[in-house]
């Protein structure tokens, strides 16, 4: 087949459909969006966004269950919110394989934090991958695929976002693939009901089975040792190791294809090879403490920084004080373009009207977290998914009787359908008294116009169910003077709704609607296309 | 092994480095090149700054330039050229398009620009971008034109670029895009 230039994302939906998946589950976030959106394009497949990552991973797994090959996507913190089904889908396994890609965000390009998610791997103890360019990533899905059919176990694949944004060359396989398993559930309480009774023996067989991995992991070809010069050895795993060979090219390294569990034997034996050992990791000293804890001597994050993204520069003057570049320094200063909301979007308004006011505004995750910068200025905390439905009734607690109604929750449509539902539940159950204010604009905005419960369209353009918004609040049990919607581009309805419904000093939900003007922009072409 | 191509394209969202910078891949792929490309998307689509690493060449590891080693730097935007300067070294050959785009509460373009261009980049082609503007009818074939320029300086055989951007471009604007591209082929 012809090579094809692809980006990480492509190329693991690639890697995925040959290696006959045939069910694709996700919720987008960046930089993992485009997996998804990529392998809906493929025959015979069926491709879902959920409603956020728990429901994924879950319904991942009962169709993995049922014996479909299952891709599940995600960002890293997304595997937050998954971490419960996930960790107890270790101890049941799956019947067709499994993979999880969780995409790591290393200096934060597009996220709230940059955890390290090899940790995920050895708490809940299954298998990692890490691809270190696309033709790896497409490899390393088909051999997750493989791993986890042979060891019965959801297996990870961690690119990172240089790796699921960058594009390298890739050679397609002229044939797909067929999964080991044949579709149909088989009834077995022991393997899938986990009572504590057979959770007890579930977990002996997760145990057993790292044993066996540690064992598969030293004969696995993607683990490898390059020989090159005895003086410096260098351990290291995904992108980094490309920055390597870039600035180091005759020196010795042990790659790591597969991060977790560790090639005990392999690493000892590199050690022993090398004069001086270095561990190259983004993020944590994952591999570092554990060589660490094998007393064998390495330099690692006292010389290579634990935040942020790696690069060649930054390897080759850590290992080489005296490295020199012949980069032009340029003594002007260049002002910044900070990203900020559109011309045109319709968040515009609300913004406005909320930094006149001077309010408690608790934001959330999406584009409109851009609120919190000038010339708007009116957000006031940020942490994860939902998060601003809830913090809000947190400080109307504290506050007690001194609390003002001065506290807005400010929230997008896919992020309300993702985790703020649960939120507006528990501020009806536990009567709070706040306003929140659901964004909505029809589309997932942020990670690049991806539909949602709320737009009425599924992935593959289909129409879909649409939220009612106002029925929701009334079967949560919110009065229906409390429950308005109004036009985004109309200053004076939206300020009006602001005002009146801050006045009854009760819970309200209002929602401001406004499309997206980059979503209208994509449709029209679309449109013209077709 | 050959020495690596190290080509950075800068400038701001919307401008379509990220289109213009996929072609340049494919043409690279298509003269038979082991080719890698860089970019970051997300946040950049606001108005950002954005920038694409192409590296070509018979093996590539990093897909991202070493800081001093770019050989060409293109930017579509005047003052984004002096931000990545970093990957820029006195032999960086610079292709500036004089396109000017105010970031966002800079009320007046930074006079300091262009000298301290002049002073950094010694080998450095201006593209006047009214000249690209009445000679293609549309801004939107500026990024072609500087492929074009670049492409006088990579040894890329002309049907390479040519099927490249036959793959990439809209339909329908094949042609417009090739003559945008032979402007700049004969602007260097």
């Amino acid at each position: 087949m012809a090579k094809r230039i692809l980006s990480g994302n492509e190329a693991i939906a690639l890697g995925a459909f040959e290696a006959g998946c045939t069910v694709g589950v996700g919720y987008p976030g960046t930089p993992s969006t485009e997996i998804l959106e990529n392998f809906c394009l493929y025959e015979g497949v069926y491709t879902e966004w959920s409603v956020n990552e728990k429901v994924a991973i879950e319904v991942g797994l009962g169709a993995a269950y049922a014996g479909a090959r299952t891709l599940v996507t995600m960002k890293h913190v997304g595997v937050n919110v998954a971490a419960d089904p996930l960790f107890t889908s270790v101890y049941t396994g799956i019947k067709g394989g499994m993979v999880i890609v969780t995409a790591d965000d290393p200096n934060m390009h597009s996220s709230q934090n940059e955890q390290d998610n090899r940790n995920y791997a050895k708490a809940a103890k299954l298998p990692m991958l890490e691809p270190s360019d696309s033709q790896e990533a497409k490899d390393f899905t088909k051999l997750a695929f493989n791993i986890s059919e042979k060891f019965d176990t959801p297996v990870f694949i961690r690119p990172t976002t240089r790796i699921s944004h960058s594009k390298t060359v890739v050679t397609p396989a002229s044939k797909v693939d067929k999964g080991n398993a044949e579709i149909g559930f088989d009834h077995d309480i022991k393997k899938y009901v986990m009572i504590p009774a057979f959770a007890r023996e579930r977990h002996k067989v997760v145990e057993k089975r790292l044993i066996e991995l540690r064992e598969y992991a030293e004969t696995l070809e993607i683990n490898r040792i390059e020989e090159g010069s005895s003086d410096i050895g260098f351990i290291t795993s995904g992108m980094p190791y490309t920055y390597l060979k870039e600035v180091f090219p005759d020196a010795s390294i042990l790659k790591l294809g597969m991060v977790y569990p560790f090639p005990e034997k392999m690493i000892r034996e590199f050690a022993k090879k090398v004069k001086k050992l270095y561990v190259i990791e983004e993020l944590d000293p994952f591999f570092e403490e554990y060589i660490l804890s094998l007393g064998i001597t390495v330099e690692g994050k006292k010389l290579f920084p634990i935040t942020g993204e790696l690069d060649p520069d930054i390897i080759k003057h850590a290992v080489n004080k005296n490295a020199k570049d012949k980069s032009i320094k340029i003594s002007i200063n260049i002002p910044p373009r900070p990203p900020a909301l559109c011309p045109g979007c319709p968040h515009h308004t609300v913004f406005t009207i909320l930094k006149e006011r001077n309010m408690i505004v608790t934001g959330d995750i999406g584009c409109y977290t851009l609120g919190v910068l000038p010339p708007f200025s009116s957000m006031d905390t940020c942490v994860d998914m939902g998060a601003s439905i809830t913090v809000s009734q947190g400080i109307e607690i504290a506050m007690g009787k001194n609390y003002q109604h001065d506290t807005v929750a400010v929230i997008g449509d896919s992020t309300f359908a993702h985790s703020g539902i649960t939120g507006l539940l528990n501020a009806a159950y536990n009567k709070r008294h706040s306003l929140i204010i659901v964004l909505d604009n029809g589309t997932t905005a942020m990670t690049g116009m991806q539909p949602n419960p709320l737009s009425g369209e599924l992935i593959t353009g289909e129409t879909a169910l649409a939220l009612d918004y106002e029925k929701l609040g009334q079967a949560v049990g919110i009065d229906d003077s409390n429950i308005r919607i109004v036009n985004a581009f109309k200053k004076g309805d939206v300020e009006e709704a602001i005002n009146s419904l801050l006045d009854t000093k009760k819970l309200s939900l209002m929602v401001i609607k406004g499309p997206c003007i980059i979503d209208i922009r994509k449709k029209k072409k679309k449109a013209k296309k077709d | 092994m050959s020495k690596i191509k190290n080509v950075l394209m800068v400038g701001v969202g919307g401008q379509g480095i990220i289109l213009s910078s996929d072609i340049f891949a494919q043409a690279a792929l298509n003269a038979g090149f082991d080719v890698k490309k860089s970019e970051i998307h997300g946040m950049s689509q606001r108005g950002g700054s954005v920038f694409s690493h192409i590296r070509f060449g018979e093996k590539v590891f990093s897909p991202v330039i070493p800081k001093g080693e770019a050989d060409i730097i293109v930017a579509a935007e005047e003052m984004e050229i002096l931000r990545w300067a970093a990957y820029a070294s006195s032999d960086t050959k610079a292709v500036i398009s004089q396109h000017r785009i105010l970031p966002t509460g800079v009320e007046t373009y930074p006079e300091d620009i262009r000298p301290a261009i002049d002073k950094h980049f010694a080998d450095n082609i201006k593209v006047d971008v009214e000249m690209v503007k009445e000679k293609t009818g549309n801004m939107k074939f500026l990024n072609v034109v500087l492929m074009g320029i670049i492409s006088n300086f990579l040894d890329l055989p002309h049907d390479a670029w040519q099927n490249a951007i036959n793959d990439l471009v809209p339909k329908g604007t094949y042609d417009k895009n090739m003559e945008a591209f032979a402007l700049g082929k004969s602007l260097a």
